[in-house]
């Protein structure tokens, strides 16, 4: 099932930092990270992280593969940017952490029910269907994720939220049915699928 | 100078700066005239204008004035405007030391202008005692600057020297200029973009100062003798063949460099195990590869590569070096580059524990980090040598046990300074020989070998060494002084360090030899009285050779005669006074600072009796930093009591102990010293003045027990020149516990 990883694993053998140059978006910079722990130091979520930016360069240096790509932590960045605009060495943390959080669930190996990995992939996974984001339909996948019982408990608790933006016209009932999308639809899907071979290509998950 | 034969005294109070609003200057004039007994007294609105000053030219010129107080600011403000080259000049400070001080308001006019005409009269009794120093010209001496040690610091400082038009001496031990320099495969870059490691050109160096003929070499050689002072060093240099050339010299660079640390004192890290190499080592393996792949001894090319910093550095164990040698990390980066440039797969980790790049260091770190060199933060706690090695470390940053493997393994090992010898060792040595002990005597002549100036004082061989070793210089304030008048350390002799900041090392060094060689034909002394023309003279029918002034003074000064009275070479002498703070017959004095002059101060504070309860305390402060600390709490308008007299001495160490016992006697209530900071740390400009000062003060309660006085009647204190708030505290605190003691018992019979 995880042929990819086995690959990667195989191709790079001990150079796990030569794997995330190479693969991760913006991977280059971890060499250049000075150990300051500004990083870590600014983060919001800073508690919620097992491993803050700075210990995962560290451990990608020191070659822990797995440590990293099973870590849940990138997953708690939430783009707020802070890291970035205080790092003395002007490392892309933000990025880097986007990144590392994609590399690995592209193996396969993030952690399985993370909060943020599964809302983004139902968040991917609406969007590509015609090239805009069904929010009614995203909201109930996102309700319905843990279960049919959790799902009915989840919509009653947000039904009067639900309700107002029904009245405010925010929200149109009648997209259950299928809902919106882009004008060319084929295009879209050419488009998407294009992206998909340049990134497969470029982070070496081309078949 | 010729001055007149009969003295004549003048006074001149200044109302300026509201000094006139602030005290009655028609009174202190009546003082001076009266009480101080000067013969002509004036007063002026603004005494340091065109017209004041010229007033008092004329007094000189056209009126026989030969000695003057000049009763207005600080001795510290307007010494340009109050500069009489011919005249003996003392100064009230009524500004600073009093209406600035003084609290405002009419309730304290009493005391404030008690202040006042105390500081006149004392200013009057001072200037009495004062004769215009002549200064220490001596007929011939040379300007020739002698440098010990042909490495880059040696070499960059006869270079500078020799650019400046003085004639140098260079000596080398060895037989060739360029020193460790010339190990080197590359060097740190100096200048921007600081990116790429450079050609050391260490042979190009060598070349431009065998080139310049104004720098005469002697390789292969040693200094075996130095007699003399600044300005007359008379250096004997041996060469190995054994011949012996003299050169007279004016002063001395000392560019000794250093010894890399031992590696094989580090078993545990590998040392002495195959593929463990120190950093000297990794350039010679680089320097055999001369830009191919780096190869170890054993023939096989390098793959990985892991550098160990502080290898037996920073070490708390107290086996190693206990400081930082400050260039290995930039060293390691460098040496990384040398396999990264070559071949970027070569896997190279530099294991830190805090990584150290002083100057522009961190540019070069950055760009080492673009070239793919690891760093990983840990301590290595074992190191394997062999055909693989293996560096057992603890990751500092995921705080666990880890190892890595490597083909090669490079220690980062320090600088061990070459100071020549100890001469705390030195001096126990020679006790010993001089008693009879036959290993001392063996162990003296080994001590001889290690020496690399062979100075003929009595105080030893060598110059005094700081902290581990190195020579002694105060690394912030008076970097390359040394306690050795005219002898300057430069480079890692006297702190460690890189090849840019030996280089300016070197520089600096220079400039303060030539600076020695230009005071020493004026006359004058050396930093930090470096315009001073005073010098010690001593009445040696009156010395006892006890010896206390040759052994107290800090800078070697003073040596002993055949008749073992002291011998003073006033060329070493800094003018700190500490010998005249140690004469126990009070035999020493400068022209313009004596016992008497300080002594005739403190008996002409008029003493209040016991029942007016305004107490008397004596404040005798070190001028260059506990003084402006005062004056700088005038400048701020912090007050402080109006019952203190302060007077200004050279340095704590010139405190002799009859001015206490006088004042105490004369009924003061309390005396205060305020000295710079002794120890290690050192802040005394004189370097050991302030630390003899506490010494003797440390004896004084026997004395005051004799006189029926509490303790606390005498207070010694560091003061920094910052502390300006905290000394009006000190002062407000001590008037305090003085009246809660009670006014001194003595009023009235001194």
């Amino acid at each position: 099932m995880t042929t990819a990883n086995q690959t990667a694993i195989a191709k790079y053998k001990n150079s796990f930092l030569k794997e995330v140059e190479a693969n991760v978006e913006e991977g280059h910079w971890v060499r250049m990270c000075m150990q300051c722990g500004v990083c870590a130091g600014s983060c919001p979520l800073g508690n919620a992280w097992a491993h803050p930016p700075q210990e995962l360069f560290m451990m990608i240096r020191a070659g822990k593969r797995e440590e990293v790509l099973a870590s849940d932590s990138m997953w708690m960045c939430t783009s707020c940017y802070n890291c970035i605009v205080r790092c003395p060495r002007k490392l892309p943390i933000t990025h880097i952490m986007h990144g590392l959080a994609n590399y690995a669930h592209r193996l396969g190996i993030a952690p399985k029910g993370q909060p943020t990995r599964e809302t983004a992939t139902l968040f991917w996974n609406n969007l590509i269907k015609k090239g805009r984001v069904n929010e009614l339909t995203f909201s109930l996948a996102l309700y319905f994720k843990d279960g049919f019982v959790q799902g009915i408990k989840n919509a009653l608790n947000m039904q009067a939220v639900g309700l107002g933006l029904v009245k405010a016209r925010r929200l149109n009932p009648m997209e259950i049915l299928g809902g919106h999308g882009v004008k060319d639809q084929a295009g879209f899907k050419a488009m998407i699928e294009k992206a998909r071979q340049i990134e497969d290509r470029k982070k070496g998950f081309a078949k | 100078m010729n001055a007149p034969a009969t003295p004549k005294y003048a006074a001149y109070v200044c109302s300026g700066c509201g000094i006139g609003d602030k005290l009655d200057v028609p009174t202190l004039e009546k003082i001076a005239q009266k009480e101080g007994k000067m013969a002509l007294v004036k007063s002026h609105p603004f005494l340091c204008n065109a017209e004041g000053v010229q007033m008092i030219r004329d007094d000189i010129a056209n009126d026989g004035v030969t000695h003057l107080c000049i009763a207005a600011c600080s001795r510290r403000a307007k010494a340009e405007a109050f500069s009489f080259p011919t005249a003996a000049v003392s100064r009230a400070n009524l500004r600073e030391g009093v209406i600035w001080v003084v609290a405002e308001g009419s309730e304290h006019d009493e005391v404030r202008q008690e202040m006042a005409e105390d500081y006149v009269r004392m200013g009057c009794a001072e200037v009495k005692k004062m004769k215009v120093p002549g200064g220490n010209v001596k007929e011939s001496s040379s300007k020739k600057i002698l440098v010990v040690g042909g490495g880059l610091s040696g070499m960059t400082a006869a270079l500078a020297a020799a650019e400046a038009g003085y004639e140098v001496a260079l000596v080398e031990k060895s037989g060739a200029l360029g020193g460790f320099a010339t190990n080197l495969w590359k060097r740190v870059p100096f200048a921007a973009p600081y990116a790429d490691a450079q050609p050391v050109g260490a042979a190009e160096l060598a070349a431009k100062v065998s080139a310049n003929p104004k720098i005469k070499v002697h390789l292969n050689s040693t200094v075996t003798e130095t007699a003399g002072a600044p300005g007359r060093f008379a250096v004997k240099i041996a060469q190995e063949s054994g011949s012996v050339a003299e050169e007279l010299c004016g002063s001395i660079v000392q560019a000794t460099g250093f010894t890399t640390y031992d590696i094989n004192k580090l078993p545990e890290l590998g040392g002495g195990q195959a593929n463990v190499v120190d950093q000297a080592g990794l350039e010679a393996l680089a320097k055999a590869a001369d830009g191919g792949p780096i190869k170890r001894a054993d023939g096989k090319e390098v793959k990985s590569v892991v550098f160990v910093q502080c290898a037996g550095q920073r070490d708390t164990t107290g086996q190693h070096l206990a400081y930082c040698s400050g260039h290995c990390c930039a060293t390691s980066i460098k040496q990384a580059t040398y396999f990264k440039d070559q071949n970027p797969d070569i896997d190279t980790v530099v294991m830190y524990q805090d990584l150290r790049v002083p100057g522009m260091g961190e540019d070069f770190y950055r760009s080492a980090q673009d070239k793919g060199v690891i760093f990983t933060k840990g301590k290595a706690s074992k190191v394997t040598g062999g055909d693989g090695c293996k560096v057992d470390f603890k990751d500092l940053i995921l705080n666990e046990g880890a190892s890595i493997d490597a083909d090669l393994v490079v220690l980062a090992t320090g600088q061990v300074p070459n100071a020549g010898v100890n001469l705390d060792e030195w001096t126990a040595t020679v006790t010993a020989a001089e008693s009879g002990d036959e290993a001392a005597k063996i162990k003296k002549g080994e001590l001889q070998k290690i020496s690399v100036l062979n100075l003929d004082y009595r105080q030893g061989p060598d110059m005094p060494q700081f902290k581990y070793g190195f020579a002694d210089s105060h690394f912030i304030c008076f970097p390359y002084e040394t306690r050795r008048t005219g002898i300057y350390a430069a480079g890692p002799t006297r702190r460690p360090m890189d090849m840019l900041q030996a280089t300016e090392d070197a520089t600096g060094a220079a400039l303060k030899a030539i600076q020695a060689v230009e005071n020493v034909e004026k006359g004058r002394a050396a930093h930090p009285r470096a315009w001073d023309l005073s010098f010690p003279t001593a009445r040696l029918e009156g010395c006892t050779q006890c010896k206390r002034c040759t052994v107290e003074c800090p800078f070697g000064a003073i040596d002993e005669d055949e008749k073992r009275f002291p011998k003073f070479n006033e060329e070493r002498c800094r003018r700190c006074g500490t010998c005249m703070g140690a004469c126990p017959v009070r035999v020493i004095s400068f022209e313009n600072y004596s016992c008497d002059t300080v002594g005739m101060q403190i008996k002409a504070v008029n003493i209040p009796d016991e029942f007016e309860e305004k107490p008397r305390i004596l404040i005798l402060a070190c001028e260059n930093d506990a003084y402006p600390a005062l004056d700088m709490a005038g400048i701020q308008r912090l007050s402080y009591s109006a019952f203190v007299r302060a007077i200004p001495v050279r340095c704590l160490g010139s405190v002799n102990t009859i001015w206490i016992t006088d004042a105490l006697n004369s009924g003061y209530d309390g005396v205060m010293m305020m000295g710079c900071k002794k120890g290690d740390d050192y802040q005394c400009h004189f370097v050991k003045g302030s630390e003899m000062a506490f010494y003797r003060m440390s004896k004084i309660d026997d004395t005051l027990k004799q006189l029926g006085l509490e303790t606390e009647r005498v207070q010694t204190l560091e003061v920094a020149i910052t502390d300006n708030a905290r000394v009006v505290k000190l002062i407000n605190e001590y008037v305090d516990q003085i009246k809660e003691i009670g006014l001194s018992p003595m009023k009235g019979f001194g």
